[in-house]
């Protein structure tokens, strides 16, 4: 749909040994007199993944992993500590002129978790969907612009009449689709998607996941989508990295990665998903939570909870090595030790 | 009232009705909603934000924030009515015949003092224990919920515990009593999915231990499948359905509850597009005539939106819909489609 500006043939997007750091530390003078040390939160700590244009990405794990982090990186609303981020062939970090950086970031858009705080309070809908449309100069008489606007509503949805109402007339999916129109605006190949459903009702959010699948086919969307609900990236998802602590543990495509999980923590996922099917499977609930990301444990930063941890998952970090088309970083997959695990799920 | 007997349900809601009077007029939030729960048994209650869940469970311990209020029906917990009786009886029963358990574990407990101390505090409210058997209840309370180091960590604040573990810790406190019924609304909802199984596990075996009821609140449909004897969907601030949760869950009944069920996302399903109800509940402003369901009701006639209907027999469930009455829905229902 969108006019493209260079488009290579790789991946839209690549992350590269992208890090964000956080200093939590107390100021420094509380430093200094109660001796306090400096603390820093290694929100992302090297993270490698490559989207395909037309996929969907996901990113799944426990609060705090660093998921919005991620996402908040890719968008430029963070800068890495170190690492970068390609968007179709662009480093982001290389210096452009603000026409350039202008156009690049009419291409990509976010879409938040809380459809309310996203959305000015004070503007009309239409406004709030205008805005993207005036700001990248998309459209140039008022009477285009009403169109557009008009357009969009009813791509997500909504009528031309919501456009003159307030956000706080909207349901919380109501809002969402808000957000989404809006992120539509610019026309954009590639929507940053953190928790979009995750305020709303499950009803609600199947009205919410139809539409974004809907607007994939008809635009060729690529999406980086961020949940912690294991049902909702199985559906939406063509393939998912788990993170844990900051650090991708797992990489696979969907089906590999719910059938035939590799990573301890990737299963210990997959065995808290609720039973819907009261198939009599017992859960075994798992031991302990994630550790503070300020002191994260030494070597494998999940070997508190694993069970099968052994010396050298204390001292050694595993890394991210292929296997069968995915990645794992886990010692005891690498020696073998882990037996494969394959799972089945009642057709749904 | 006649004396309660082994047989006699635990807790009986009837013709529960809550209301909040504003300048607009009065809002009906909780409507006719009528159940009972049986000793050691967990209902689950469900439906989407609003449906009146939460009013539900405030009304039966007595917490309904004014200017909410109890305007119709009775809540009737072995044997006994407590809908009507004054605040500082129902104080007591809250604790030692009723728990309760919120889903911010913040709201249970108080910043400024050790979870050892709010323990003994409301175990000695109710048992006639000493300090000393107080905190060894404590001690063991926090073992049963699995906090390790119960020893050290009865001294800790709340503010040094996770979130997980506060939860654990706002259960040991709502069991101190050992009460008979324990209301949680949205106990894990705040939690990570890992400590989510975690918490419930927990409630689950603990209730079954201890042979304690629960009115388990949610929106989460896993967590009722999982954990629920029987179920009860709200809608609007009524019953839609209430049955044993494996017919609930596989074979629902009342349209809404398909749709609601249709929804949820599951692993290993190839379906491309999710069942969806089109439209959004209503506000309680605009509750519809007949049905509340009947504008979103792909099965609607033109009974739904004269006469409402109440729960009727519906397989091994009771379903508030016409499609289960002899009369029937009526002709079909002509109308736009409801916006989705
Ligand atoms: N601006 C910030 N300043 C300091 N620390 C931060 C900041 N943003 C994030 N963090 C910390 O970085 C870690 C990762 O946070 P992030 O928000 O990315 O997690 P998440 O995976 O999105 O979690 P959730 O599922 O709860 O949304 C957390 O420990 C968080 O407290
Ligand atoms: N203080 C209040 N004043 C007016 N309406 C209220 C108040 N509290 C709750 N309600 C309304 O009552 C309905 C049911 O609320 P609640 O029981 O909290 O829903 P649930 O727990 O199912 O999400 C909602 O429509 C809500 O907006
Ligand atoms: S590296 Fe060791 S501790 Fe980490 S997941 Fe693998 S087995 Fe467990
Ligand atoms: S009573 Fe009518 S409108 Fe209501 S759920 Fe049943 S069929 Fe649908
Ligand atoms: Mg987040
Ligand atoms: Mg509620």
């Amino acid at each position: 749909m969108a006019d493209a500006v260079t488009t290579t043939s790789g991946p839209l997007v690549r992350l590269k040994g992208l890090k964000r750091y956080f200093d939590v530390s107390p100021p420094l003078l509380a430093r200094v007199i109660e001796r306090k040390p400096r603390a820093i939160v290694q929100a992302v700590d090297g993270i490698d993944i490559e989207i395909a244009r037309g996929e969907t990405f996901s990113l799944v794990g426990e609060s705090g992993c660093g998921k919005s982090t991620v996402a908040r990186l890719v968008v430029g609303l963070y800068g890495p500590t170190e690492g970068s981020v390609e968007f179709d062939g662009m480093d982001m970090q290389e210096r452009r002129s603000a026409a350039e950086m202008s156009v690049i970031r009419r291409r990509m858009q976010m879409i938040f978790q809380d459809p309310f705080a996203s959305l000015n309070p004070r503007w009309r809908v239409f406004d709030i969907i205008a805005e993207p449309i005036r700001a990248f100069g998309l459209a140039n008489s008022t009477d285009e612009i009403r169109d557009r606007v008009n357009e969009l509503l009813a791509q997500v949805r909504l009528t031309a009449a919501d456009g003159s109402k307030y956000p706080h007339e909207f349901s919380g999916g109501q809002r969402q689709r808000i957000s989404i129109a809006r992120a539509l605006a610019s026309k954009p190949e590639f929507l940053v998607c953190d928790e979009p459903t995750s305020a709303l009702d499950v009803s609600v959010q199947a009205q919410i996941l139809n539409l974004m699948m809907d607007l994939q086919r008809e635009f060729g969307l690529t999406y980086l989508f961020i949940s912690h609900n294991l049902a909702v990236v199985y559906h939406i998802s063509t393939r998912v990295g788990v993170m844990y602590l900051g650090r991708l543990v797992e990489v696979a495509d969907t089906q590999s990665l719910f059938r035939r999980p590799r990573h301890p923590y990737t299963r210990m996922l997959l065995d808290t998903i609720p039973d819907l099917e009261m198939t009599g499977r017992q859960r075994a609930p798992v031991a302990g939570e994630v550790p503070s990301p300020i002191n994260p444990p030494s070597g494998c930063a999940f070997h508190p909870r694993c069970p099968h941890a052994n010396e050298r998952c204390k001292v050694e970090r595993p890394n991210l090595s292929s296997l069968d088309g995915g990645s794992v970083a886990c010692h005891a997959v690498e020696e073998g030790r882990l037996p494969m695990e394959e799972r089945t799920y009642a057709a749904g | 009232m006649s004396p309660s007997t082994a047989a006699a349900p635990l807790l009986q809601v009837r013709n529960l009705r809550v209301e909040f009077p504003t300048r607009r007029g009065t809002l009906v939030a909780v409507d006719d909603v009528s159940f009972d729960v049986a000793p050691g048994e967990v209902l689950g209650v469900v439906g989407e934000s609003g449906a009146g869940k939460s009013l539900t469970g405030a009304a039966i311990i007595g917490l309904l924030e004014p200017p909410g209020r109890i305007a119709g029906g009775q809540v009737i917990l072995e044997g006994q009515r407590i809908d009507d009786l004054p605040y500082e009886q129902m104080r007591k029963i809250r604790g030692a015949r009723i728990g309760a358990i919120f889903q911010d574990p913040l709201t249970s407990l108080n910043p400024l003092y050790s979870v050892g101390r709010q323990l003994v505090e409301t175990i000695q409210t109710h048992l006639p224990l000493s300090a000393f058997d107080a905190r060894a209840r404590a001690v063991g309370l926090l073992k049963e919920v699995g906090i390790p180091g119960a020893e050290t960590r009865v001294d800790h604040y709340p503010h040094q515990f996770s979130g997980g573990m506060r939860q654990r810790v706002v259960i040991a406190l709502a069991l101190c009593a050992n009460p008979r019924l324990i209301i949680a609304d949205e106990p894990t909802t705040a939690l990570d999915v890992s400590i989510q199984a975690q918490i419930i596990a927990l409630l689950k075996g603990l209730c079954r231990e201890h042979g304690t009821a629960v009115v388990l609140v949610t929106h989460d449909m896993g967590v009722i499948a999982e954990t629920a004897d029987r179920v009860a969907v709200m809608y609007a601030g009524r019953l839609a359905e209430i049955g044993p949760v494996r017919d609930v869950v596989k074979n629902a009944r009342h349209p809404y509850t398909r749709g609601l069920m249709g929804s949820i996302p599951s692993i290993g399903g190839h379906a491309e597009r999710l069942t969806q109800i089109d439209g959004a509940m209503p506000r309680l402003t605009a509750i519809p005539s007949g049905c509340a369901f009947n504008p979103r009701c792909p099965q609607a006639g033109v009974r739904c939106s004269i006469e409402r209907p109440d729960l009727m027999r519906a397989g091994p469930s009771r379903a508030a819909c016409w499609l289960y009455d002899s009369a029937g829905v009526g002709a079909p229902a002509a109308r736009e489609a409801a916006r989705g």
